[in-house]
């Protein structure tokens, strides 16, 4: 559980930092999409094995719920869970529930379109292009015009703050790293991180749907 | 002062149980919360029902027996207490109580709000000990040397009295706490790195068996310790798991 989280926690610095790039100037962001998109190491080791982690992780969240659950078969009347421990960390499975719906749709958006394209219709023309050719910054931008998608993309990233806001330094307790450093300088990182990768998103989302090209 | 109370009976092991209303008058805010319990029982015995089965021993926050879930919370709302340190100065005039067992599947009730806590005795059993040679040529302890930092980390661990608080807190019904309280006290020491790796395994897996939940850090566990036990303890365990789960014996 940990394990697959710091990864995710990696994967995601890694996509802010090629998305970002989206807003200052378009031919890096389609270099570096063009790179990902057809490097052989990039498609064929770490595509499997981000899809292998983000199934892992999720899968291993439902069963320790249930689990969970199970351990207190008889609830109490009145629990008073505010009284000794943050909504965050207590509501993980529903932030994480709406970081799963949020993965559908962009899966639906942006991976099933490349997939379908590259490997089913076996057509790699955008990818081979010259980097003036490149589709990805126009299909970026057209993906941010409908303002119920852009809409659903922030509040996802909402519910990914709250997640990360426990998750990030849950997962180092987990690993038994808990010391002045991860309760101080650590700690200040991580509530960093939780909100300013998932705040990135959402303004470059914005950015793209307000922003007339 | 005048208060509502909302008690939780149960005859037996067996019997489904429910939430039964009572109202006290003339509680002293100088009471222990036992003491109104057993003022509340005192009124009961008079009217002829049967009192409130409730735990209790040392009413001095020492044995950990007296297990109540108050308001929602283990041993009540005041921090650093157990129950029977629990001042009713703490309520108002006029405040419903709500009073339950303990829940987690690892402490069944027995009857009312006494439940079996026996999972920990049988934690322990499985690891929460030292073999020493006490045929007479015992080593003192003393001539060990140990460092003040480690002997005063191994002492606080070692300061848990088994109350169940930590579990009762727990959405998860996790006893990560108590158990890694016990882990800890000795990992710290000298004499109980011989035993280490077979500790933490077997004490672990002891903990799986009795049903207790998974930890997920939520931190419930060290705000409701009456003696502030730290998640310090529980990322050791953690730590000493990984390390005899990765080394051979
Ligand atoms: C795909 C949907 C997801 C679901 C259903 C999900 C669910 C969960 C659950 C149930 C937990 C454990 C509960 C707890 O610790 O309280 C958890 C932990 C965690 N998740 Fe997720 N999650 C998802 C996606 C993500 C993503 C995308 C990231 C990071 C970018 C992430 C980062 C974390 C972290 C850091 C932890 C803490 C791990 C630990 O304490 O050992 N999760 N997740
Ligand atoms: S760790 Fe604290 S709450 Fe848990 S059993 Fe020990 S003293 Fe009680
Ligand atoms: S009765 Fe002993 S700790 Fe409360």
């Amino acid at each position: 559980m940990a394990l697959s989280a710091l990864f995710l926690l990696i994967f995601l610095l890694q996509h802010f930092a090629i998305n970002i790039t989206s807003v200052f100037r378009a031919d890096t962001f389609n270099e570096l999409s063009h790179f990902m998109g057809t490097n052989p190491i990039v498609q064929y080791v770490f595509q499997p094995i981000l899809i292998f982690g983000v199934i892992f992780h999720f899968t291993m969240g439902f069963i320790l719920e249930v689990r969970n659950k199970q351990s207190r078969d008889i609830r109490y009347v009145k629990y008073n869970g505010n009284a000794n421990a943050s909504w965050f960390s207590r509501n993980m499975i529903w932030s994480g529930l709406a970081i799963l719906a949020f993965l559908g749709l962009h899966f639906v958006d942006f991976w099933v379109p490349e997939i379908n394209t590259k490997f089913i219709e076996g057509n790699w023309e955008g990818t081979m292009a010259g980097i003036e050719g490149l589709r990805y910054h126009t299909e970026l931008v057209h993906k941010f015009e409908n303002p119920v998608r852009v809409a659903a993309y922030c509040i996802a990233f909402v519910f990914l703050a709250m997640h990360l806001l426990h998750g990030f330094t849950s997962s180092f307790q987990s690993l038994g790293a808990n010391n002045k450093y991860t309760r101080g300088a650590l700690r200040k990182f991580a509530v960093a991180y939780s909100i300013l990768i998932p705040a990135g998103f959402i303004i470059i989302a914005l950015y793209h749907h307000f922003n007339i090209h | 002062m005048k208060l509502t109370l909302k008690v939780w009976r149960q005859k037996s092991a067996s019997d489904k149980g429910r939430m039964e209303s009572y109202t006290l008058d003339n509680v002293s805010g100088h009471m222990s919360f036992l003491e109104m319990m057993d003022v509340l029982n005192e009124q009961l015995i008079s009217e002829r029902k049967e009192p409130v089965a409730f735990d209790h021993d040392c009413r001095e926050g020492i044995c950990g027996m007296c297990s109540m879930h108050i308001n929602g919370e283990p041993h009540g709302p005041d921090r650093g207490v157990t129950t029977c340190q629990l001042h009713m100065r703490k309520f108002n005039d006029g405040d419903t109580i709500y009073i339950e067992p303990f829940r987690a599947k690892g402490f069944p009730v027995i009857k009312d709000l006494v439940v079996d806590r026996s999972a920990f005795d049988r934690i322990q059993h499985a690891g929460g000990f030292i073999s020493v040679n006490t045929s007479g040529n015992t080593q003192d302890a003393n001539a060990i040397p140990v460092p003040k930092h480690d002997a005063d980390k191994a002492f606080d661990a070692a300061t848990c009295i088994g109350c169940g608080a930590c579990v009762a807190a727990c959405k998860n019904a996790s006893a990560m706490l108590f158990v890694s309280a016990k882990v800890s006290q000795f990992a710290l020491l000298p004499q109980g790195k011989v035993e280490a790796k077979r500790r933490v395994l077997n004490m672990v897996e002891q903990m799986d068996k009795e049903g207790f939940g998974n930890c997920t850090n939520t931190g419930a566990c060290e705000v409701e310790c009456p003696k502030g036990i730290s998640l310090e303890n529980i990322a050791r365990m953690n730590r000493e798991y990984l390390k005899a789960s990765l080394s051979s014996e």
